[in-house]
């Protein structure tokens, strides 16, 4: 009785097969996801701990990771921003050509990454369409942090727009023109009941934009100029120490993320489980 | 179970003064298909009037007209003599309880009551001693005690309702509307529900409109029901008006069981098929008119005089007596009546009958 407590999952159903696809996703995540992984980390522990630290600690490195989480954050929380907008107005008003702006959301999931960061380029470089005014007001978009930015929001975007649209469409607008007959004001509405519904799907948006944005190589590349220290990714450095042979560093800087990427998103997922929560949900 | 009185007593609770709601003339048209055609109606400051009829008659429209969540296609709403139409639905005062409760999830039931008193401007919110004196009171009056804390998630349907009814008095309402509250519950919460708003509104005295499609629950609770057809009111009137004088033959169905056969008035008698039914009709117009009746008011006749003559074509149990579908007059109209259960099967299904209680409503 205390062995079968003590490994309760939560909530075992009635309904059978729980047993079977337990076991199944466990499996299949092992095949997966799981024996790369471990073939990273054994590479790493192999290499003894100081090596590690001075490879992991490296200067250009260090630029590089904080590159990479840093645009990749600024570029997912720009998106919950802007995808929230996007998706509310596609949920909440008729418009002419509303489907084709639908449809257009998915483009950036569709589009090659090479062709989406040949296009970013082409647009912001200094001589091109946007960056030739970006560089008459002094502001280089191309080659710099900036530009990686940008790319970075418009691989991300769909994320949060997906994730958020079924959600608003789902909300019930009695709720809202509750709080109407209550006194609340649009912004109070928002602010107090819409908000806080949408919140779970909005973190799962934003970890998803970000996973993404952190492992983005096609579409930076071009428009970052990758210089080193300056607007050179972590993703691309590693390929650099592939190409130089230098396995160790890769093998180093890919451990780093890895934990990182995955400290960060189980903070996300806890934040979510517990809005969730507060939702109801469970 | 004084609830209010002390809440009173400590002065937390000072109710929104119930006002005189004038309906005058209100149409509502969606995309040209009206749902309301100029509703005309009268209640006094602090009655219980019950809106009662099918579904798609207009009951919601009509609230949310009342609330300010739709405006009118044409007619005036005041409230206490006052144009209430120029007022957005935030300054309307009004508590609305929906069907589906439209709780906020993510709130306590303390917050979602106390929500409409924390949203107002810094300069009328009362204090957050005073906003819980308050809410804890209400939630006293609707005897939810202890339950402060729980997300509308752990509540059953009846409690849920409850919170969603506190909410809506939190902000002193000068007028309340509750579009079929008890409709998502089960009949017996359904029956301690109603019993428990009735003294509510007894202790508060709001001006309540109180949408039901539940005869007996509009003919229980209310001072007077508002039967409604089609976008239009078919009658006003107290319970008792309701049922011993219904004005239309829509009333007359829609409130007990009833059969309505169309027949002609002539020489002060009704005709069916142009037979003679014996049935008066005192002070009905020559021509066409409705025959109503109840089933429970049938008694058999020999086949000899002027009566009602039908062929049985079903028969089933009905409490204690037994109903007969039948189908009557030349033109088979459909009807029903009560009959003894141990009344003898007549030779081939045929028999003929008379109402001992009858109505003759005129053509619209
Ligand atoms: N938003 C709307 N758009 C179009 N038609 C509507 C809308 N709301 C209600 N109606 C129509 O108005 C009529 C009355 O509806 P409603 O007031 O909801 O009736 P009830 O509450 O009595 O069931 C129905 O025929 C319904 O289809
Ligand atoms: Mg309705």
């Amino acid at each position: 009785m205390a062995r079968a407590t003590a490994f309760a999952f939560r909530k075992p159903s009635v309904l059978p097969g729980f047993g079977l696809t337990l076991g199944f996703a466990v499996a299949y995540l092992s095949l997966i996801v799981l024996v790369p992984l471990a073939g990273l980390v054994v590479k790493t522990a192999s290499m003894g701990w100081p090596e590690f630290w001075s490879l992991a600690t490296d200067p250009r490195t260090l630029a590089a990771l904080r590159l990479s989480f840093g645009a990749s954050a600024a570029a997912a929380a720009m998106n919950a921003v802007f995808g929230l907008l996007v998706a509310w107005v596609l949920v909440r008003y008729e418009f002419p050509g509303k489907r084709i702006i639908d449809a257009m959301v998915d483009l950036p999931f569709a589009l090659p990454t090479a062709v989406a960061g040949i296009a970013l380029t082409a647009i912001y470089a200094p001589n091109g369409w946007i960056g030739r005014y970006a560089a008459e007001a002094g502001v280089k978009i191309a080659y710099t942090p900036i530009g990686i930015f940008i790319a970075l929001v418009f691989i991300g975007l769909p994320f949060i727009v997906r994730t958020v649209q079924p959600v608003l469409e789902d909300m019930d607008r009695e709720v809202e023109e509750m709080a109407a007959t209550l006194g609340a004001n649009r912004l109070q509405t928002v602010v107090r009941i819409v908000l806080p519904t949408l919140a779970p799907a909005l973190l799962t948006g934003f970890a998803l934009a970000f996973a993404r944005a952190v492992g983005e190589y096609g579409s930076v590349i071009f428009i970052a100029g990758n210089i080193p220290y300056v607007s050179e990714i972590a993703p691309l450095l590693i390929v650099i120490r592939l190409t130089e042979f230098n396995y160790a560093a890769a093998t180093a800087i890919a451990t780093v993320m890895l934990a990182l990427s995955f400290v960060i998103l189980l903070a996300i997922n806890l934040l979510q489980a517990w809005s969730r929560r507060r939702l109801g949900h469970d | 179970m004084n609830a209010l009185a002390s809440i009173d007593s400590e002065g937390s609770v000072a109710l929104g003064e119930p006002v005189d709601v004038t309906i005058e003339n209100v149409v509502k048209a969606f995309d040209d298909t009206p749902a309301l055609h100029g509703v005309s109606l009268d209640v006094k400051a602090g009655e219980l009037v019950a809106l009662l009829g099918p579904s798609g008659s207009g009951k919601t429209t009509l609230l949310r007209i009342l609330a300010g969540l739709d405006a009118p296609t044409a007619g005036r709403v005041l409230f206490g003599g006052e144009d209430a139409l120029g007022l957005a639905v935030q300054d309307r005062n009004i508590g609305f309880v929906f069907q589906h409760y439209a709780l906020f999830r993510h709130m306590t039931v303390f917050d979602n009551i106390a929500f409409g008193l924390t949203v107002r401007p810094r300069a009328q919110r009362p204090s957050k001693a005073d906003i819980r004196r308050r809410v804890l009171g209400l939630i006293d009056l609707v005897q939810l005690n202890g339950l402060d804390k729980r997300y509308p998630t752990q509540l059953s349907g009846g409690q849920r309702q409850r919170v969603a009814l506190a909410r809506a008095l939190a902000i002193e309402p000068r007028v309340l509307l509750l579009d079929e509250p008890f409709g998502a519950l089960d009949a017996q919460v359904r029956k301690d529900l109603r019993r428990w708003l009735r003294e509510i509104h007894d202790r508060t005295g709001h001006t309540t409109f109180f949408v039901t499609h539940d005869q007996e629950e509009a003919l229980e609770l209310a001072d007077r029901v508002v039967v409604m057809s089609k976008g239009r009111i078919e009658q006003v009137g107290s319970a008792d008006d309701i049922y011993d004088s219904p004005a239309s033959p829509f009333v007359f169905g829609f409130i007990g069981e009833s059969s309505l056969l169309p027949v002609t008035v002539a020489d002060g008698a009704a005709v069916l098929d142009g037979v003679p039914t014996g049935l008066s009709a005192p002070g009905a117009a020559a021509g066409p008119a409705t025959l109503g009746f109840r089933p429970h008011d049938v008694v058999l006749v020999e086949d000899d005089g002027p009566a009602l003559r039908g062929r049985i074509i079903a028969e089933r149990r009905h409490g204690a007596r037994r109903r007969l579908e039948l189908e009557v007059g030349r033109e088979h109209h459909r009807a029903e009546i009560d009959v003894e259960v141990g009344a003898p099967r007549p030779e081939g299904g045929r028999i003929a009958f008379r109402p001992e209680r009858w109505r003759i409503f005129p053509p619209r």
